[in-house]
C-alpha cells in the first residue's frame, strides 16, 4: 500500500451514476483500508447499483452474491454436493473417487481466487438469517478459509473490494459492523438530483424538471406516507412524462392548481393507501 | 491522536471501541484526510472541515441511529462548550425581557431539567449570576439579533439537553451564520431514543419482525437432513425452527383523551406487523381495565365483552401488550366503584392483577416520558405491578419489550 502512489486508481463516480462526495470518500477509504464497505439508505437510492459502477469506474470484474432469506454463510464459500457423489458412486462412475469433483466453489471462492482485483457486492445480506453475518466475520477478516473435504486453504492473492448493502430489516451484530466502514447514502438533495436526471435524460427541458422537481419534492413532505417516492420512481415518471405530451400540459395545470392530482401518478405512489391519502390532501387544498 | 475525541464520542453514546480510533488514524497515515492543493497540485494539503467531519463519522459510526449524537458529540468537541442547546437557547434569551425569565423560575415549581440545571450551579442566585453572565456575553457577540422562533412556550430550560424543540431554534440560527455539517443535525430523526412517529414504524416494525422469527427448532428440515445422510452414509435428522412463528400477540390499548393520537400510530404499527404474528387481536378500554373490555375503538358503537371472556379465550402463551399512560386518579385504579364512568364492583388493580396471573408474559408500553413516569402515583404503581416490565414508546424500548417477550 504505497501513499505516494500518485496514480492510485480512487472512485469519483461513472458517466450514469452520480456519486455524493461522502460516497466518493467512503469507497475509497474501504479500497485504501481494505475494508468492506456497508451500505444503507432509503430504497431506491442506488445501493446495489453503486457496486456495478464502482467496479466500471475501477475496471474491475464485479461478482454479486444476492442473499436470500434462505442464504447460508457456507454457501458462500463452496458447496459440496453430496448427493451427486452417492448416485454416482451407486452408478459406478469413476469420478467419485476425487472428491474435489464434487466442491462448487461459492462466490467468495471466486473473487478471492479471481487473476485480477475483483468488487465483490454481497447484496441485501439483512434478508438472511440473524446469524449469517456472523458465520461470515473469519472469511471477511482474513480474506480465507479452510476447505474440510479436500483440505485445502483458500486464501486471497488480492483482497477484493467487499462492498455489502442492507435494507435495514434486521440489525447486524456488532462483530460485524466493527469490520465494515458504513456508509448511509442520504436521500439526493435537490441539486444532486438534478444532475442524476441530468444522465438519465440529456436532453431534457429545465422547464420540465423544474415543474417535475417541484411536485416530487411536495409529494415527499406529505407527512403520513407509507413509501414516498424515491429516485427510481422520479426516473421513471420522467420517462413516462417525456413520451407523453398531454401529461406535460396536465402538469403545468397541476401545479396552476387547477388539476388536483399530478398526471400518471401511478409511477410515483405505488401504494393504494398512499394515492387515497393524496388524493384526500388534494381535496383539502383545493379548499 | 484523537483520543479527546473518541472519549466525547463515548460520552454522548456512539459506541466506539479502539479499534474505530485505530482505524481512524490509520486513515489519516494513508493520507485519506488530504486532497491535493487548489494552487499546486503537487503539494497536498488538509482538505476541509466537512471532509473531516465525513471521514470521521465514516471511521467511528457503525449505524444510523447514531448519527444524531454523532453530531452532537462534535459539536461539543469542536465547539467546547457543554451542550449545544444551552448557547443557542441563549442567544435566543437575549430578546426576551428580564420579567419573563424570572417567572419562570420559581423555586418551588421546577421541571425536571431545571432541578437538573440547578443542582449543576449550586444555588438559584448562581444560576442567575451565571445566566447573566452568558446573556451579557452573547449580546456583544451577536449584535445582529437572531429571530425569536416560537417554541410552543416552554420554559427557557426546557430546551436544555435533548428537547427536540429547542434544538432545532438552535440549528436554524446557526445556518444563517456559520453553517457546521454537524450542527444542521440531520439524523435526528433516525435516533432511536426518539419518541416514535409515523415515519419511524417501519423501523420499529423491523424490531417486531425479528420478535416474530425466533421460533424453537422442532420442524424437519428435509433438504439438510437428506444432505447430510448422503454425507455421512447413515439417517442424520436435522431439525429446524419453523420460520413463521407462533407467537400470538393480544394487545389491549387504552382510549380516549390523551391516548387518541398514539393509538392510531400504533394501530399502524400493528397491523402492519400482523402478518408476522399467527394472531394478533386487540382489545380496548379506558384508562384503567375493569369488568370489560371494547372490540372497537369506537367503543360506543360496540358491544364490550366481559374481561372474564378474555381470559377465557386466550391461553397463556399470548403475549399481552398493554398501550396506555398509566395515568389515572389514584381512586380509579384501587377502589371499588372508583371508574369515572361506571359502577365497577371490582377495583381496576384487581383486574390487572388477574391478567398478570393468567398470562405468562405481559408488558406495558407507555407513551409519556419515562423522566415523568415517577411524578404520577399510579404509574409508579402499576410499573411495580408490572415487575417493571413498563417500556417507553420509543424505538429502543419497543426492542427491549420485544427482547423480553421473545424470551
Amino acid at each position: 500500500m504505497s501513499t505516494t502512489d500518485k496514480t492510485k486508481k480512487s472512485f469519483t463516480g461513472t458517466q450514469n451514476y452520480i456519486a455524493t462526495d461522502d460516497l466518493q470518500l467512503a469507497v475509497n477509504a474501504a479500497m485504501t483500508l481494505q475494508k468492506p464497505l456497508l451500505i444503507k439508505g432509503e430504497p431506491g437510492t442506488g445501493k446495489t447499483l453503486l457496486a456495478e459502477e464502482v467496479a466500471e469506474s475501477l475496471g474491475m470484474p464485479l461478482i454479486t452474491w444476492h442473499i436470500k432469506s434462505t442464504t447460508k454463510a457456507e454457501q458462500g464459500l463452496y458447496e459440496y454436493d453430496a448427493v451427486s457423489r452417492l448416485r454416482d458412486s451407486q452408478l459406478g462412475d469413476d469420478k467419485v473417487y476425487e472428491i474435489g469433483n464434487y466442491i462448487k466453489p461459492g462466490k467468495l471462492w471466486e473473487a478471492f481466487t479471481s487473476s485480477e482485483r475483483s468488487v465483490l457486492l454481497i447484496d441485501e445480506i439483512d434478508k438472511a438469517d440473524i446469524e449469517f453475518p456472523n458465520d461470515l466475520l473469519h472469511e471477511l477478516d482474513k480474506m480465507s478459509f479452510y476447505v474440510y473435504e479436500t483440505g485445502e486453504t483458500i486464501t486471497a492473492e488480492q483482497r477484493p473490494v467487499v462492498i455489502i448493502t442492507s435494507n435495514n430489516e434486521k440489525e447486524l451484530p456488532d462483530a460485524f459492523l466493527r469490520r465494515c466502514f458504513f456508509h448511509y447514502i442520504d436521500f439526493p438533495e435537490e441539486d444532486t438530483m438534478r444532475r442524476i436526471i441530468e444522465v438519465h435524460f440529456p436532453n431534457i427541458q429545465e422547464k420540465l424538471v423544474n415543474d417535475a422537481l417541484d411536485i416530487f419534492y411536495k409529494l415527499r413532505n406529505i407527512q403520513g406516507l407509507k413509501k414516498p417516492p424515491s429516485t427510481s420512481e422520479l426516473v421513471d415518471w420522467l420517462t413516462l412524462l417525456l413520451a407523453d405530451d398531454m401529461a406535460q400540459n396536465e402538469l403545468e395545470e397541476n401545479l396552476r392548481g387547477e388539476k388536483s392530482i399530478p398526471p400518471l401518478y401511478g409511477a410515483l405512489l405505488k401504494n393504494e393507501a398512499d394515492v387515497s391519502l393524496l388524493q384526500r390532501f388534494a381535496n383539502m387544498m383545493r379548499r | 491522536m484523537f483520543i479527546k475525541l473518541f472519549y466525547t464520542l463515548r460520552t454522548y453514546g456512539v459506541p466506539v471501541s479502539t479499534r474505530e480510533l485505530l482505524d481512524l488514524n490509520a486513515a489519516l497515515d494513508q493520507g485519506l484526510m488530504m486532497q491535493p492543493h487548489p494552487e499546486n497540485p503537487e503539494l497536498s494539503t488538509f482538505a476541509s472541515r466537512e471532509d473531516m467531519y465525513r471521514l470521521i463519522r465514516l471511521c467511528m459510526v457503525k449505524d444510523e441511529r447514531h448519527f444524531d449524537k454523532f453530531d452532537r458529540a462534535m459539536a461539543d468537541y469542536f465547539e467546547g462548550v457543554d451542550s449545544l442547546d444551552m448557547d443557542e437557547l441563549l442567544a435566543k434569551l437575549t430578546d426576551i425581557p428580564k420579567e419573563w425569565l424570572d417567572l419562570k423560575l420559581d423555586p418551588k415549581n421546577l421541571t425536571e431539567e431545571q432541578r437538573r440545571l440547578l443542582k449543576k450551579y449550586g444555588s438559584l442566585e448562581e444560576l442567575m449570576k451565571a445566566l447573566e453572565e452568558r446573556l451579557k456575553e452573547q449580546k456583544e457577540r451577536h449584535q445582529g439579533g437572531s429571530k425569536w422562533v416560537g417554541t410552543g412556550g416552554t420554559s427557557p430550560f426546557g430546551a436544555y439537553g435533548d428537547h427536540p424543540e429547542g434544538v432545532r431554534v438552535g440549528g436554524e440560527s446557526r445556518k444563517r451564520s456559520a453553517a457546521k455539517v454537524w450542527e444542521q443535525r440531520k439524523y435526528r430523526n433516525l435516533d432511536d431514543d426518539n419518541q416514535l412517529g409515523t415515519r419511524q414504524i417501519q423501523m420499529a416494525l423491523r424490531n417486531l419482525r425479528q420478535f416474530a422469527r425466533t421460533g424453537s427448532a422442532d420442524e424437519l428440515d428435509i433438504h439438510e437432513t437428506i444432505k447430510r445422510t448422503a454425507k455421512k452414509g447413515v439417517l442424520d435428522i436435522h431439525m429446524q425452527a419453523e420460520r413463521r412463528n407462533r407467537v400470538k400477540v393480544l394487545m389491549l390499548f387504552d382510549v380516549g383523551g390523551s391516548m387518541d393520537v398514539h393509538v392510531e400510530a400504533l394501530e399502524k404499527l400493528f397491523s402492519a406487523a400482523k402478518n408476522e404474528f399467527k394472531t394478533l387481536e386487540f382489545f380496548y378500554f379506558h384508562n384503567c381495565l375493569y369488568d370489560y373490555v371494547w372490540k372497537d375503538n369506537n367503543r360506543r358503537h360496540s358491544a364490550p365483552m366481559p374481561t372474564y371472556e378474555l381470559l377465557n379465550t386466550y391461553g397463556r402463551e399470548y403475549r399481552v401488550i398493554f398501550v396506555g399512560d398509566a395515568s389515572m386518579s389514584p381512586y380509579e385504579l384501587m377502589t371499588v366503584g372508583g371508574s369515572v364512568e361506571y359502577m365497577n364492583n371490582e377495583a381496576g388493580i384487581v383486574w390487572l392483577k388477574r391478567v398478570l396471573a393468567h398470562f405468562d408474559k405481559v408488558a406495558w408500553l407507555n407513551p409519556e416520558n419515562p423522566a415523568y413516569w415517577n411524578y404520577t402515583q399510579t404509574i409508579v404503581e402499576i410499573k411495580k405491578l408490572f415487575d417493571n416490565k413498563m417500556y417507553p414508546m420509543t424505538l429502543h424500548g419497543v426492542e427491549e419489550m420485544t427482547n423480553y417477550l421473545a424470551r
